[in-house]
């Protein structure tokens, strides 16, 4: 145009991304909540290892003679106490937290994938088989999502699972590992009823943007349907996806705390922070700290993952843009 | 005269609507047979009130809807006997200009992106060479190339409108189909896009099918002009003519709808006002589309379809009342 100036010197623009990462940093609670993500991961990733290091406590170590370390407060040695078996809580939170994290980051993970695909494929077909699609969706709505998952952990549960998540167990943990494949079945069964929603999500994103003018500019021009779906459909759909994967971590991460609080979870030795609690829960007159530290760690990393979740929204999301 | 680039026989794009679970709906007939030659080089303009089909019939024509029946002949080739990849390839050589500008950009692609595309798609090209093209074409357009890193909502409408021009320039095509390209737009800006269109076709010797509702637009840039109603052609004449004489009672009504920029003209303007609604094109009426707004029907309109005759040279018109010898409506 005739206004600008022609120099040659070419400006970078801001992307959608860039814009929405600047909205995110604008945005306290949100940077709060990705700080204490960011410790929290470091934390149980390399906390385990260090304290083993220090003191040689791990999650599953009972000193010789437990009954002079059961229960005991927090203190210099065992900074959130010990629990009634004489196991360092702190320990223990920590490698609870390396559980909890993955069932919310492996069962979004499933949920993602199936979720995407489904919810790409109705919309983009649209007619009968989308309306097929999603009325299954809208049946298995219909079903308790945690009725579904307690027969599924109670059915291929303990010595019932899969071939292949035994040995998918025996890969990551060594043989006979049964506590191993009760928690990678949980994983998949809670992903595997947490892709609904995305799907709908999906399907909804894709419906709008296949008639956008800009996909119709992109069939003018001679692209070809996997073009069109991987360079404009997909990356559009992004931000919403990304804003409702970050709020099913923690829907998910609370639900396996739930199942692991009734005893359908995670077993022993293993430890969630929902598993924690169940465990505290029973001296909570006697022993608080049992109760309060993982309860504690649990509140402060889904709130985290709310407040990044919110933010997220906050960022992405058009409509809800402040200027 | 030049020869015809384009030639459009009966196309009939039918939409079906309202289908329920069992039996079938209705169609809505959104272009109802439809007959037009584009000549080589030319300008045609298309125009009509809104819903009268002619943005689906600009898109009819680059297949990017469907046609129900008829056939378009483009250089000699049927385009509709085409398969899938065959009519893919042909689109190197028709490109289409949006109406909205904010809308037919994809946000998360560069300015870059975007004009490089239909490069990419058609050529193999090296990114270096790809980027020399799409500087020269922004440039083209009168865009500054050191906007090629932005994006979509870094610019102004008119700026949009520039790198949907460029982008379908990019691969040098013969035909544009310029569906509303200025309706989106301010008035200032307006005239500069219809400019640059004027100069680019002369440079690059494009054909233009130019659709608009905006009568002053398409009498500036058009060479001929056919109206549309309710899915038909109902008159094509050579632009000038058709303002100056025109020959249907509809397209009377539309141009003395205009304001002239005098205002003692305009104080003693006479105005056809059309009484009634367009009606549905979901069921339009029998015969003569016409015939329930015209001041003029006679009882044989609404049962005989008028074809388009040529009532005077180079000027066609659709209406059973009018012929070679009796031109004039008014003394019908």
């Amino acid at each position: 145009m005739n206004e600008l100036p022609k120099t040659g010197k070419v400006e970078k623009g801001a992307s959608l991304w860039r814009d929405a990462w600047q909205r995110l940093l604008k945005n306290r609670l949100a940077v709060f909540g990705l700080v204490v993500l960011i410790l929290m991961s470091t934390a149980v990733i390399v906390g385990p290892a260090i304290i083993e290091w220090t003191t040689g406590y791990t999650y599953d170590f009972i000193p010789d003679d437990p009954t002079l370390y059961r229960s005991m407060p927090p203190s210099a040695a065992h900074w959130m106490g010990t629990d009634d078996a004489g196991r360092d809580i702190f320990a223990r939170v920590l490698q609870g937290g390396r559980i909890s994290l993955l069932v919310g980051i492996i069962s979004t993970a499933v949920s993602l994938i199936v979720g995407v695909t489904y919810g790409s494929i109705a919309g983009y077909l649209g007619g009968r088989i989308d309306n097929v699609m999603m009325r299954i969706v809208d049946i298995l709505y219909a079903i308790p999502y945690i009725l579904i998952v307690i027969v599924l952990l109670a059915v291929f549960g303990s010595s019932n699972s899969p071939a292949w998540i035994k040995w998918l167990a025996a890969t990551v943990g060594g043989e006979g590992n049964q506590g191993l494949s009760q928690i990678i079945l949980l994983f998949f069964a809670l992903g595997l009823v947490s892709w609904l929603t995305m799907a709908r999500v999906v399907r909804g994103q894709v419906l709008s943007l296949k008639n956008q003018d800009f996909i119709l500019a992109a069939r003018a021009t001679g692209v070809r349907v996997p073009g069109i779906i991987f360079r404009h459909i997909i990356p559009n759909t992004l931000g919403p996806v990304i804003v409702y994967a970050t709020l099913t971590v923690p829907s998910v991460m609370l639900t396996e705390a739930f199942l692991s609080y009734l005893g359908l979870g995670v077993q022993p030795p293993y430890a969630s922070w929902g598993s924690l609690a169940n465990d505290g829960i029973k001296n909570l007159a006697i022993y608080p700290w049992q109760l309060i530290f993982p309860g504690l760690t649990m509140a402060l990393t889904l709130f985290s993952l709310n407040f990044l979740g919110d933010g997220l929204r906050d960022a992405l999301d058009p409509q809800t843009r402040k200027f | 005269m030049s020869e015809d680039l384009i030639k459009i026989r009966d196309l009939k794009v039918h939409y079906r609507t309202g289908r329920r679970l069992f039996g079938s709906g209705s169609d809505v007939r959104a272009v109802d047979g439809v007959s037009l030659d584009i000549r080589r080089g030319e300008t045609l303009g298309l125009v009509g009130e809104s819903g009268c089909g002619k943005s689906t019939l600009g898109r009819a024509i680059l297949r990017l809807t469907e046609p129900t029946s008829g056939s378009i002949s483009y250089d000699g080739e049927d385009l509709l006997s085409l398969s899938g990849g065959e009519m893919r390839r042909r689109r190197k050589r028709l490109q289409m200009i949006f109406q909205d500008p904010y809308a037919s950009l994809d946000p998360r692609m560069t300015v870059g992106q975007i004009i490089a595309e239909p490069i990419r798609t058609f050529e193999s090209v090296s990114r270096r060479d790809a980027e020399s093209r799409v500087t020269r074409l922004m440039e083209t357009v009168g865009l500054s190339p050191k906007f090629i890193r932005r994006y979509p909502h870094e610019f102004s409408g008119g700026q949009r409108q520039r790198i949907g021009i460029a982008r379908a320039l990019a691969v040098e095509p013969e035909f544009l189909v310029a569906d509303e390209p200025i309706s989106a737009l301010d008035v200032s800006i307006q005239a500069q896009i219809l400019n640059l269109l004027q100069d680019l076709r002369a440079e690059q010797r494009l054909t233009y099918l130019f659709i608009s509702h905006d009568l002053r637009a398409v009498r500036h840039i058009s060479d001929r002009i056919a109206v549309m109603y309710l899915g038909r052609v109902v008159e094509l004449a050579d632009a000038r003519d058709l303002y100056d004489d025109p020959l249907m009672p509809y397209t009377q009504a539309l141009i003395s709808a205009l304001p002239v920029p005098d205002p003692k003209v305009e104080a003693r303007r006479e105005r056809i006002t059309l009484k009634g609604e367009i009606p549905s094109p979901l069921d339009p009426p029998e015969g003569c589309h016409f015939h329930t707004r015209c001041p003029y029907a006679v009882e044989s309109c609404k049962r005989s379809t008028p074809q388009l005759v040529e009532i005077k040279p180079r000027h066609f018109a659709a209406c059973s009342r009018i012929g070679p010898g009796t031109p004039d409506i008014r003394s019908v």
